[in-house]
């Protein structure tokens, strides 16, 4: 086992951590799409370069896009349902689920 | 160290376990699943690797050489494109869902369902 | 803690993970050392997978070949999982009103250079894509990437701001349903192919041609360009219903 198999792993141990516990959902995308990155580099070392490809447009492209698009079309709906109903019921709940970060 | 990796492996289930278990947003949830992916991504590609080896693919080596194996590489490569409809999948499940109770909240989601 | 949990769900939660994470540490540390792996089967596939299929890279032959079958099922989940993306977000879609179908049409939200550099990267990236699919069986690539590659090229142009293609895109998401569904068709119509050619389901029943060349490894051409078809078609579906769920409800 070689220095960089074992510094790519210990990367991959501590962004896997700091993708949990990124609790705003935007920012978490992005910490995944990281995490996608430093696992096509890993199989890179680990002699799979066809997976290593695959991880590199699936992981650090495809599905942050399909993230961010995601938290955007929520929150469109959130904040579209707040402006219908004054009532707080929807406004708590997109504080609560989006970590205060529309405020 | 020559359990290094696996223990990474195990690592990574743990702390996507843990992020499904305590998450309050689905979106949140959804991507602790690929964390517990990435997991088994790197367990099954630890294991298939040998020392010194090569990638198997014959362009520019020998067709004596080691390589490493192309089994395990093989299913980990149809699982990682298969995993980004998944997670399309879960997500267009959060956006209905959504949809019907506001929040994406799996809590406040039980709680609104119930009442 | 936060308020939501209850304790003894996060106890019970704790438990679990302990003996999950536990067990698999534990079960790790008895399989062979990392690097020192004897794989026998995988190695028998890889020598004789440039002989006997005249294709260098043994990892396409085994997704495609010699595992095929194990291949269709995982192009199934694909599959319906886009089918079941589609379901529910058109559903959404129907329940939204109509009038809201123009408003945004022509409103370009990114800077003019941002445009030009996807509209200018969308081409290099198709051409990458196709490159990918074609070569599969000869250097890393092959359908799952050069799909995704594919469908990125597509995406870019939007990314450039460029709205109206998405939604052209959208209006005529038959033919992407059609790409999608011929695709995984193709793969399974290959399997067929072998059973009626010569009794076996999967069996590479296309000459092998030259070593090296384009066209060798028989039928792997064929099931590299239908992955690629089906992969870009499905991750595009997918883009494109979302794109369409934000456009809707974007405030006018």
């Amino acid at each position: 086992m070689n220095a960089l198999l074992i510094v790519l792993l210990t990367l991959l141990g501590g962004v896997g951590w700091l993708t949990v516990t990124t609790r705003e959902p935007t920012r978490q995308a992005v910490v995944a799409g990281i995490l996608g990155l430093l696992l096509a580099l890993l199989f890179f070392a680990l002699q799979a370069p066809d997976v290593a490809f695959s991880e590199l447009v699936v992981g650090s492209a495809a599905v942050p896009a399909l993230l961010l698009l995601t938290i955007a079309k929520i929150r469109e709906q959130q904040v579209a349902a707040r402006g219908q109903e004054p009532a707080g019921e929807a406004g708590s709940g997109t504080s609560g689920s989006q970590g205060g970060e529309e405020s | 160290m020559s359990v290094y990796p696996y223990l990474v492996a195990a690592w990574l289930l743990g702390c996507g376990l843990y992020g499904i278990v305590t998450s309050r947003n689905y979106i949140h949830l959804t991507i602790c699943l690929t964390v517990v992916q990435a997991s088994t991504y790197v367990l099954l590609l630890s294991v298939g690797y040998v020392n010194g080896a090569q990638a198997p693919i014959y362009a520019g080596i020998s067709e004596r050489s080691v390589v490493v194996d192309p089994i395990v590489q093989a299913l980990t490569l149809t699982d990682v494109v298969v995993e980004a409809t998944v997670v399309a999948l879960l997500l267009a499940l959060i956006l209905q869902a959504n949809k019907r109770y506001g929040t994406t909240d799996p809590d406040r989601m039980t709680r609104m369902h119930d009442e | 803690m936060r308020g939501g949990h209850s304790r003894a769900r996060l106890a019970t939660a704790a438990v679990g993970l302990v003996l999950v994470v536990g067990g698999f540490a534990w079960a790790v540390t008895d399989l062979p050392a990392f690097g020192h792996y004897h794989h026998r089967y995988g190695a028998y596939l890889a020598q004789h997978s440039l002989p006997q299929r005249g294709a260098t890279n043994s990892i396409n032959v085994i997704t495609f070949d010699y595992r095929g079958f194990d291949t269709l099922g995982e192009e199934f989940i694909l599959f319906v999982a886009v089918v079941g993306v589609v379901v529910l977000l058109r559903r959404l879609r129907g329940e939204e009103d109509e009038s809201d179908e123009d408003i945004n049409e022509s409103q370009p939200l990114a800077s003019e250079s941002l445009r030009w550099l996807g509209v200018a990267s969308a081409a290099p990236l198709a051409v990458i894509g196709a490159y990918v699919v074609t070569h599969g069986q000869l250097t890393p690539g092959g359908g799952f990437q050069g799909g995704v590659i594919l469908m990125a090229a597509v995406t870019i142009v939007f990314v450039g701001g460029e709205f109206m293609i998405m939604l052209r895109l959208r209006a005529r998401a038959q033919f992407l349903e059609m790409g999608e569904a011929l695709g995984a068709a193709g793969l399974a119509v290959l399997g067929f192919g072998g059973l009626i050619a010569s009794g076996v389901f999967f069996e590479n029943f296309i000459p092998h041609g030259h070593r090296g060349s384009l066209f060798s490894g028989g039928f792997l051409t064929i099931a590299n360009l239908a992955v690629g078809i089906e992969v870009a078609g499905a991750i595009l579906m997918v883009l494109a219903e979302l794109l369409d769920q934000r456009l809707l409800t974007r405030p006018a």
